[in-house]
């Protein structure tokens, strides 16, 4: 840890201080340092930024924080360590470096977490995202019998075979922060780094949200308008990526980014019919693999950008 | 002679697929080495999260010279096939070749020597391909070179690899050979964080000896044998014991290079919730011992960590994190199970109208539904056979009759639990913990747990009346719906476990005394499905003797196992009718016990003897000998005392058997074994009297009938 920072900075005292001391170890490697999506996802995979950008063979770094929804696991406020809405610092390498383990163990250093005191292992841990049709192998990542990071190397995403693969880091942002100030609640997380009067918690900032958000996934959200709303964001995601080809031979595409974004619209939709318990065990699966579907028309499309291309 | 040394150096690997890569990488290694001609004297393979090692000793130097002779063309062939031989040897000329008379002439043999290579060039061209086809459940690629099609996979990215081969005495030399881009080398590195830095390493002895000293044991079981002691040993010394658990020291032994064993507690007030959920929620999540106490067998609130450093400030820091996370977890757990008992177990199960069981076999409603039909029926069949257990029952059927029915309702309510959705593994235990806070009879929360007994051969077999009745139900309903519905298992496939659900069928029967006619038991269970179906589903006769035969398998293996002969069960079901698995039982055991006796084994030689005397004449005249044979045409007094005895025999044996006693029927077929002796010796079957001889195959046809009684003992192989 930087020991020159301020006190209001330093990971271990403030929910920010360790967002920024991330950022800043990432920024110094030598990642772009993105914004989070404008949109609301499930987790920091689903940002364009890695999802899409895992694939193809042009190399790309770069680290952000994701604000991730997940429906289901709100409890109005109340579980301390459950939220519907809660901070993912995602980082993504490609190709994976060959020390990116070492990396990741400095990373840790940087937010405080001395590898002299701290019991730090990687667990096997297969990852799958099913609506995103991606796969890889990697660990949990423990520290003294916590779970604090995924990390995963992509084998697969969007139905593509990643060539090169690429290295995913994903930090659990408020659990870090919980095991760093000491506090085991989510709500009682200093956010940034006063004392005093000054202070602002973690309450302050999300437990009106989360409870207004609970009432809404679970009780209010307007399941007609959802399921209406699916099938709108499926219909455009295939509509514009049948208009995205350049030509007939369909070698070079145009839209892939505005056709994924309904993908992730769609994923997000069917995520609060969930919580809203309005989907039946087999009318589940069906939902995942029409999402499924769309992630991997996507994948197939952003191979034939610029960006996603050989060219 | 010299030794090999190889170790492949990686990112963590699982260590679920640690013992089984380490056996797999010395079989490869080994197997192949025989294959090259290079017959090695010991081997020995280890593993750890970051490493996979392979001492192989005494290799031979050099492959031996192989010598093959190669038969050519016949002295003063064509020039033709002279060239082609001389071409396919490499021999210069004819002159170089031996000339061999063989009946068929003078031919020429050449002599093809092939001189054996160095074993460290054998094992440079082996090496890497036993690396790159390495059979890993699951593996990956990483890095740059994964741009490319055909690169390496392994399972976490390999980053070194030692390779030396030589002498104890003098300096090894390094197997030179690369992997995508990885050269052998004998360089390694110690413990990722207590000794980081590269070792040069020789041979086997020192590449142990020096990653000891860089805080890396690399046999897996002195890791294990270090965990389990100190672990025992902490909890002794708090006048606590451990609670053993060789599955998860098999686990944590692979995940850490430096086993440090540290105990942490959590609160008491956790130890209100049971202690199997303590102990899953502990072990499952957080790969932690937990610790009982002897003096009431109940679990205290400690917990044994196993930390992969030694620690500066001695483990304190890592002790009070995991607390904390257990805290968090047992918190949950907590939460799960007072959340469970608020709801009672019989108001789950509407859900279960939406939960399907299988495709085929409908919700987990229907299921429910069908099972306690099912065990109605059973406890109706069974009550008045039921020994031990029925006393609690005695004269109170209807209570027998509520009870069975409750059981066969709730049990499989647990499955809704939030405690059971987190931890599978406590199914049906958790099922009675609830049955018994909502204040449900003892048997039928017994029942909620046992009626999934017995789930392996190890397993322990429900004996209470309620249980028995539900987990026969259970199993017959699920035996007979996958059965009938095609999904059969084959070969080493058997997804719904079908021929554990059988074989504990057989157990519940056998070691509870219970008659149960399966064919009956599969139609009644079978009228379930119908039920469910509206109908729709038609009679079981076109699975049900198909049905039988996998029982009657079963039974074979289940007897083989302890030792009994399965041809005894062959020659039992070969009276046909039986359906009834104890009985089955009863004369295989029965039978077995007589064919061990003289008289057992003399009167089997004598029914055979007259069987293929019998087969023969059929054949012979193209007619079988039924029906009884002419008293008036016996001549001999061998004859005459043989009818006697059959008709005795038959009478006797056949009296046993109607009352079971298959014990008493045997020693009756014993009475056959004198005059049928008598019989062949004294008497010619092939009587020139055509009449005679026909009177006197119908009596040995008797001979086989009468045996029949007890079991078709041409089934039975000597």
């Amino acid at each position: 840890m930087d020991a020159s920072l301020p006190a209001h900075m330093r990971p271990d005292r403030s929910f920010q201080g360790l967002l920024l001391a991330l950022q800043r170890y990432w920024a110094d490697y030598g990642c772009v340092i993105l914004q989070p999506y404008d949109m609301e996802v499930g987790a920091g995979t689903f940002h364009p930024g890695t999802t899409l950008r895992a694939l193809g063979p042009r190399p790309w770094n770069a680290a952000y924080v994701q604000p991730s929804r997940r429906p289901k696991d709100g409890r109005y406020g109340e579980n301390p360590n459950r939220l519907q809405h809660y901070y993912q610092f995602q980082v993504i390498l490609k190709p994976s470096p060959p020390n990116l383990q070492e990396l990741y163990l400095k990373s840790l250093a940087a937010i405080g977490i001395d590898s002299a005191i701290h019991d730090i292992r990687f667990v096997e841990d297969d990852w799958e995202s099913p609506t995103l049709g991606a796969w890889g192998l990697g660990w949990e990542c423990w520290c003294d019998g916590m779970e604090v990071s995924q990390f995963t190397y992509f084998q697969q995403v969007a139905g593509v075979e990643c060539a090169p693969v690429a290295g995913e880091l994903t930090y659990g942002l408020e659990r870090l922060a919980c095991y760093l100030q000491g506090v085991d609640r989510i709500m009682d997380l200093n956010f940034n780094g006063r004392e005093g009067a000054e202070k602002v918690t973690y309450k302050e900032v999300f437990f009106q949200a989360e409870q207004e958000y609970s009432r809404h996934n679970f009780e209010h959200a307007d399941t007609a308008m959802l399921f209406e709303q699916f099938k709108m964001a499926e219909a455009a995601c295939k509509k514009y990526l049948d208009a995205g080809w350049k030509d007939e031979k369909r070698e070079a595409h145009l839209m892939a980014l505005p056709a994924y974004d309904q993908c992730i619209k769609a994923s997000h939709v069917f995520n609060l019919l969930d919580a809203r318990g309005v989907i039946s065990v087999t009318e589940r699966q069906s939902y995942i693999f029409r999402v499924r579907e769309l992630a991997k028309a996507c994948g197939e499309a952003w191979v034939h950008t610029e960006a996603g291309g050989a060219a | 002679m010299p030794d090999l040394l190889l170790e492949l150096f990686s990112e963590e690997i699982p260590a679920r697929m640690q013992a089984k890569a380490a056996d797999d990488l010395r079989r490869l290694v080994t197997e192949k080495l025989v294959a090259e001609g290079l017959v090695y004297e010991g081997a020995k393979a280890f593993a750890t999260p970051r490493r996979l090692a392979l001492t192989v000793h005494g290799i031979p130097a050099r492959q031996p010279d192989l010598k093959t002779e190669r038969r050519g063309p016949k002295v003063g062939a064509p020039d033709a096939a002279v060239q082609g031989f001389l071409k396919a040897t490499g021999l210069k000329s004819l002159d170089e070749a031996k000339i061999q008379r063989d009946p068929k002439g003078d031919f020429y043999i050449g002599l093809i020597e092939k001189p054996g290579r160095a074993a460290i060039d054998v094992l440079a061209e082996i090496l890497p391909v036993i690396i790159r086809t390495f059979p890993w459940p699951k593996s990956m690629r990483w890095g740059a070179r994964s741009a490319k099609p055909g690169s390496l996979s392994w399972v976490r990215p390999l980053h070194a690899i030692t390779a030396t081969f030589g002498l104890e005495t003098e300096e090894p030399d390094v197997v030179k050979f690369e992997v995508d881009g990885i050269e052998a080398g004998q360089t390694t590195y110690g413990h990722r964080f207590l000794a980081p830095s590269s070792i040069s390493v020789r041979r086997f002895e020192d590449y142990e000896a020096k990653l000891l000293d860089a805080k890396v044991v690399l046999d897996p079981e002195r890791r294990k044998d270090a965990i389990l002691t100190d672990a025992k040993q902490l909890a002794f010394a708090q006048g606590f014991e451990l609670v053993e658990d060789q599955a998860l020291l098999d686990e944590v032994s692979g995940l850490v290079e430096w086993p440090v064993v540290l105990m942490g507690s959590f609160e008491q007030e956790f130890l209100k919730t049971p202690d199997e959920v303590i102990r899953a929620t502990i072990r499952n999540n957080q790969k932690c011992f937990v610790v009982r106490d002897p003096k009431t067998g109940r679990l205290t609130n400690k917990f044994v960590l196993t930390a992969n450093i030694e620690a500066t400030d001695g483990g304190k820091v890592i002790v009070s994190g995991n607390e904390r996370v257990i805290r968090a977890r047992l918190s949950d757990a907590k939460f799960f199970y007072e959340t469970d008992l608020k709801t009672r177990l019989e108001d789950r199960l509407p859900k279960f109208e939406q939960i399907v069981f299988h495709e085929k076999l409908g919700t987990q409603a229907k299921r429910i539904k069908r099972i306690e039909r099912l065990a109605a029926w059973i406890a109706e069949f069974i009550e008045p056979q039921l020994k031990i257990g029925a006393r609690f029952y005695e004269g109170n059927s209807a209570q027998y009759a509520n009870d069975v029915e409750q059981a066969a309702r709730l049990a499989k309510a647990d499955l809704l639990t939030e405690v059971v959705g987190e931890f599978p593994e406590v199914q049906g235990l958790m099922g009675k913990y609830y049955a018994l806070a909502q204040g449900e009879r003892a048997s039928v929360a017994a029942a909620c747990e046992e009626h999934y007994k017995p789930q392996g051969p190890a397993d322990r077999v429900p004996t209470d009346p309620v249980s028995v009745a539900v987990a026969l139900a259970d199993k017959i309903d699920t035996v007979v719906g996958f059965w009938g519905h095609d999904e059969k298992p084959t070969g080493s496939k058997d997804p719904f476990a079908l021929r554990r659900a059988a074989l504990g069928i057989i157990r519940i029967l056998v070691s509870n005394d219970i008659k149960l006619p399966l064919l009956k038991s599969i139609d009644v269970a079978w009228l379930g499905y119908a039920l469910n179906e509206a109908g729709v589903i038609g009679e079981a006769e076109h699975f049900s003797n198909d049905l039988l035969a996998f029982f009657a398998d079963r039974l074979k293996v289940q007897l083989r196992e302890q030792g009994a002969r399965h041809d005894l069960v062959d020659a039992v079901f070969a009276l046909g009718g039986q359906d009834d698995l104890l009985m089955i039982v009863r004369r295989v055991e029965a039978l077995g016990k007589f064919l061990e006796s003289d008289d057992g084994k003399n009167l089997l030689a004598g029914t055979k003897r007259a069987s293929n005397i019998l087969s023969i004449e059929e054949k012979k005249d193209k007619r079988t000998f039924d029906g009884a044979p002419d008293a008036s045409l016996y001549s001999l007094a061998e004859e005459k005392a043989l009818a006697a005895a059959i008709e005795q025999v038959k009478a006797e044996a056949g009296a046993a058997v109607a009352r079971e006693d298959f014990a008493a029927a045997m020693s009756a077929m014993a009475k056959l074994r004198p005059p049928v002796d008598a019989f062949f010796d004294k008497v010619r079957v092939n009587d020139d009297d055509a009449k005679v001889r026909e009177n006197r195959l119908k009596l040995l046809n008797e001979i086989r009938s009468a045996t029949r009684a007890v079991a078709d003992f041409s089934k039975i192989q000597d």
